[in-house]
């Protein structure tokens, strides 16, 4: 009974990712890709992701510390990977972030380059938070833990 | 719990397992050997997934070199080759042409960038298929449609091949290095050509007589077919004709004439694909903006036509080159480097003229490179020259004749060019590049300007074999001139499929396309065409030839070569010779292909001082070996060059091009060149 509910939450919690314009339809492909063999597929490659964007986040972030010099040819081809890596799994909004930043980036503009990267990050770190509590909750609800979140767990 | 599975599993596991146990066979496409490569690691994982969902079997890597040498490790290990387009360690076009080159396995690309500009790209370097990113498992299950059609393409080929070369292609490029890209090239041309003119073969055979089987046109076949062309010349030359001086029992007139009609095509692809930039994949490098993308074929073409036609190399590096806008010119190789660069510093007029020397070109005769060209070379050069002024004369002549511009000199150029470097050069380091070269719109113009400057330049500057150089020489003072010198130089980076030969040293390059420029209509697309054409079926067919020995290009490709210019000139010439045959260690045992790749960085350096230097060096030998390639080749540019896309192609790439060369002209001041 109640795990029913907690599951029906669990769904209406996905839901709303998809309602709110967190996610899109490259999520749901992922999650069709999950079997028996790979049975926290999603979470998996969710966790690949976060790795791989706090590697370019934090580029990013260094190379727009030039403040007034920005490389604009560098940061775009970083954002452009930060864009690819999050339409992969289906971050809808990250990856508009991105594409305005890659914009910016395009045009020159060093103050929309500054402020759209923060969006970005904002963007990043909200979707981040509420994936976790998905993947929390699914696990709470019976689902085995991804062995990289295990090991997350066991070392805090 | 899975919430959000869906699927059923159980199915997916089982059935891949039992898949995995039959090759695909009987189960086809599963089992369908995949290679991935990715840099992001999110995507690679998520294909890998999606893959093995569609019951392939998957390798993935993230680095573009390891793909590679896994790929030459395991030469039929995999049935097709999924790429990303942005990669921090090599660009996936050149990736991709490296693969087309040396595996020539069937390669799609993908990126999250659905820009027109990038999937043309794709287009023009021989990716059968671009994908964008977020990548769907629909769009993947249906992947293995391009192993069936590039197998179908090749089994055709090699079916009814009037000779024995049914297995050819794979032992060939399993076997003989250098054999093996110009094998599979030849292949693939000839199964592109094939599938693209069969209709036409078809109904022209089929209408003569009940239906024939259909001619498979072998490596050697192409190869008599070319040396028959080159003999009568382009413009004369006649299928009856051709069909004479092939001498093949069982070949007849239709067959011929529709091969012809095919090569004429060919040649005009590669011309126009040489806007690709992708040179840089195989022969450029560097250039790779600007030259567009060349598709693998050109690169493949080039590297026939650079084996077929001496000449056609060192068109090719010269517009390799030019296009490219390399500086690497090596002295080989300069030569394309040149042309390319003349192709692509070719401006407009020059495409226009371009298209009218096309026509013009296929017209007159392509003996008359010499025309007025104190041909110093020796015989035998002269011989290889002729094949390759042949084409490149007929471009030249045509051009003369047509340009207003009235390259004279640049006809002279064109013509002494051709000769001794010219072949050597273009044939050899090239061909694959030359794709590129031509593409480069400027190219067209600077191309048979490069060739000729080259030529000239380097017959002048360096080694007896460049005689006709010295003739040319004295156009140096045209636009030519200058590009000649330059697309000496610019000559080895044209062939290195890394292309990054073609910056080679740099100085050349740049003065390479101005001199291109200069040229001014000359028809260089033409002969970028014809050469790359020429190539890219020579490659195939040429394995004989000494110059450009299929083979020997095939090696290079697997290797990375680290050809200087004056290896890729070298592989002109010892790819022609044979496959074992590297005069300069260093280039010749790199076709043409490879040379782009250990070009681009170390050979390149050469630089223009090291050109000459190698080019004497290069020339020597080659003339030694090249002649018997020379007369066998004959002429690497076929008539068909197809001047406009040359032309167009170089024009395009002008503007690219231009700006990338850095050739370190010796004195050249390509600058000068009134475009």
């Amino acid at each position: 009974m109640e795990k029913n509910q907690s599951r029906m939450q669990l769904v209406a919690m996905k839901q709303s990712f998809f309602d709110q314009g967190l996610l899109d339809e490259q999520f749901i492909q992922l999650e069709e890709l999950q079997d028996d063999v790979n049975p926290n597929f999603v979470e998996e490659i969710v966790i690949l992701y976060y790795g791989d964007s706090l590697r370019l986040i934090s580029s990013i972030e260094q190379a727009l510390k030039e403040r007034n010099l920005l490389d604009f040819n560098k940061l775009d081809t970083l954002m452009h990977q930060f864009t690819g890596s999050s339409s992969s799994i289906g971050a809808k909004k990250v990856k508009a972030e991105c594409n305005l930043f890659r914009e910016y980036c395009r045009a020159g503009n060093i103050e929309g380059c500054m402020k759209s990267f923060q969006q970005c990050k904002k963007e990043y770190a909200s979707l981040r938070k509420k994936l976790e509590a998905y993947f929390q909750a699914s696990w709470v609800l019976g689902g085995s833990m991804p062995l990289q979140v295990k090991k997350i767990k066991a070392n805090p | 719990m899975n919430l959000s599975n869906g699927k059923g599993s159980i199915s997916t596991v089982t059935s891949t397992a039992t898949m995995k146990s039959g090759e695909g066979s009987d189960q086809f496409p599963a089992g369908l050997r995949v290679l991935v490569v990715d840099d992001d690691p999110t995507c690679l994982m998520i294909l890998e997934k999606m893959l093995r969902t569609c019951l392939y079997e998957v390798t993935k890597c993230n680095r573009a070199e390891t793909a590679l040498s896994l790929l030459r490790e395991n030469k039929n290990g995999f049935d097709i080759v999924i790429s990303d387009v942005h990669m921090p360690d090599m660009d996936g076009f050149k990736l991709l042409e490296h693969i087309g080159l040396e595996m020539d396995l069937p390669v799609i690309m993908m990126s999250a960038d659905d820009g027109k500009s990038v999937v043309m790209k794709g287009v023009t370097h021989g990716a059968c298929d671009y994908l964008i990113k977020p990548v769907r498992i629909e769009a993947l299950k249906n992947i293995w449609q391009h192993v069936v059609r590039k197998k179908k393409n090749e089994w055709k080929d090699t079916e009814q091949s009037g000779s024995a070369d049914e297995g050819d292609r794979h032992p060939k490029a399993s076997d003989d290095g250098d054999y093996s890209s110009s094998a599979n090239e030849g292949n693939w041309r000839n199964s592109r050509k094939r599938r693209d003119d069969e209709e036409d073969g078809d109904d022209r055979d089929d209408s003569s007589t009940l239906k024939k089987p259909r001619v498979v046109w072998s490596v050697e076949l192409h190869q008599q077919f070319v040396a028959a062309v080159d003999q009568l010349g382009i413009d004369k030359a006649v299928p009856k004709k051709i069909l004479e001086l092939m001498n093949v029992p069982g070949l007849t007139r239709e067959n011929v004439a529709s091969h012809l009609q095919k090569y004429r095509l060919y040649l005009r692809r590669l011309s126009g694909v040489s806007q690709h930039n992708n040179l840089n994949n195989s022969f450029l490098s560097p250039q790779e903006a600007s030259f567009g993308t060349i598709s693998p074929m050109n690169g493949l073409d080039l590297q026939t036509l650079a084996a077929a036609g001496q000449l056609p190399a060192q068109s090719l590096a010269t517009l390799q080159a030019a296009g490219l806008g390399r500086s690497t010119v090596k002295p080989g190789l300069s030569m394309p480097l040149m042309d390319q660069r003349n192709l692509f510093s070719f401006e407009n007029p020059r495409l226009r003229f371009g298209e009218g020397q096309q026509q013009l070109l296929s017209s007159n005769k392509p003996s008359n490179l010499l025309h007025g060209v104190p041909t110093n070379m020796e015989p035998k050069q002269l011989a290889n020259l002729h094949q390759s002024t042949q084409s490149l004369g007929n471009l030249n002549m045509r051009v003369t004749g047509s340009s207003t511009q009235g390259n004279p000199l640049l006809m002279q150029m064109a013509q002494s060019q051709p000769r001794g470097q010219m072949l050597s050069e273009i044939t050899s380091p090239r061909v694959p590049r030359l794709p590129n070269i031509l593409a480069q719109p400027a190219l067209s113009n600077g191309i048979s300007d490069g060739l000729l400057g080259r030529n000239g330049i380097a017959s002048s500057s360096r080694a007896p074999s460049f005689n006709p150089v010295s003739q040319s020489s004295s156009y140096l003072n045209f636009p030519m001139n200058q590009s000649t010198e330059m697309s000496v130089s610019n000559f080895p980076l044209g062939s290195t499929p890394g292309i990054s030969s073609m910056t080679n040293k740099g100085s050349f390059q740049p003065d390479v396309n101005s001199g291109i420029r200069a040229s001014a209509g000359f028809p260089n697309y033409d002969i970028f065409n014809d050469l790359h054409q020429q190539k890219s079926r020579d490659w195939g067919m040429a394995s004989q030839g000494p110059m450009y020995d299929s083979s020997s290009h095939a090696n290079p490709l697997h290797g990375n070569i680290d050809v200087s210019p004056s290896v890729l000139v070298q592989q002109g010439y010892s790819s022609s010779q044979q496959p074992g045959h590297n005069r300069d260690p260093s280039l010749i045992g790199k076709s043409p292909f490879s040379l782009g790749e250990g070009l681009d960085h170390s050979n390149l350096q050469n630089g223009g001082q090291h050109f000459n230097p190698l080019i004497a060096e290069s020339s020597t030998r080659v003339k030694s070996e090249r002649v018997p390639d020379a007369s066998s080749q004959t002429n690497l540019f076929p008539d068909h060059y197809g001047q406009e896309d040359l032309m167009s192609a170089l024009l395009k790439q002008e503007g690219i091009v231009q700006g990338e060369n850095e050739f370190d002209f010796d004195g050249y001041s390509l600058d000068n060149i009134p475009v």
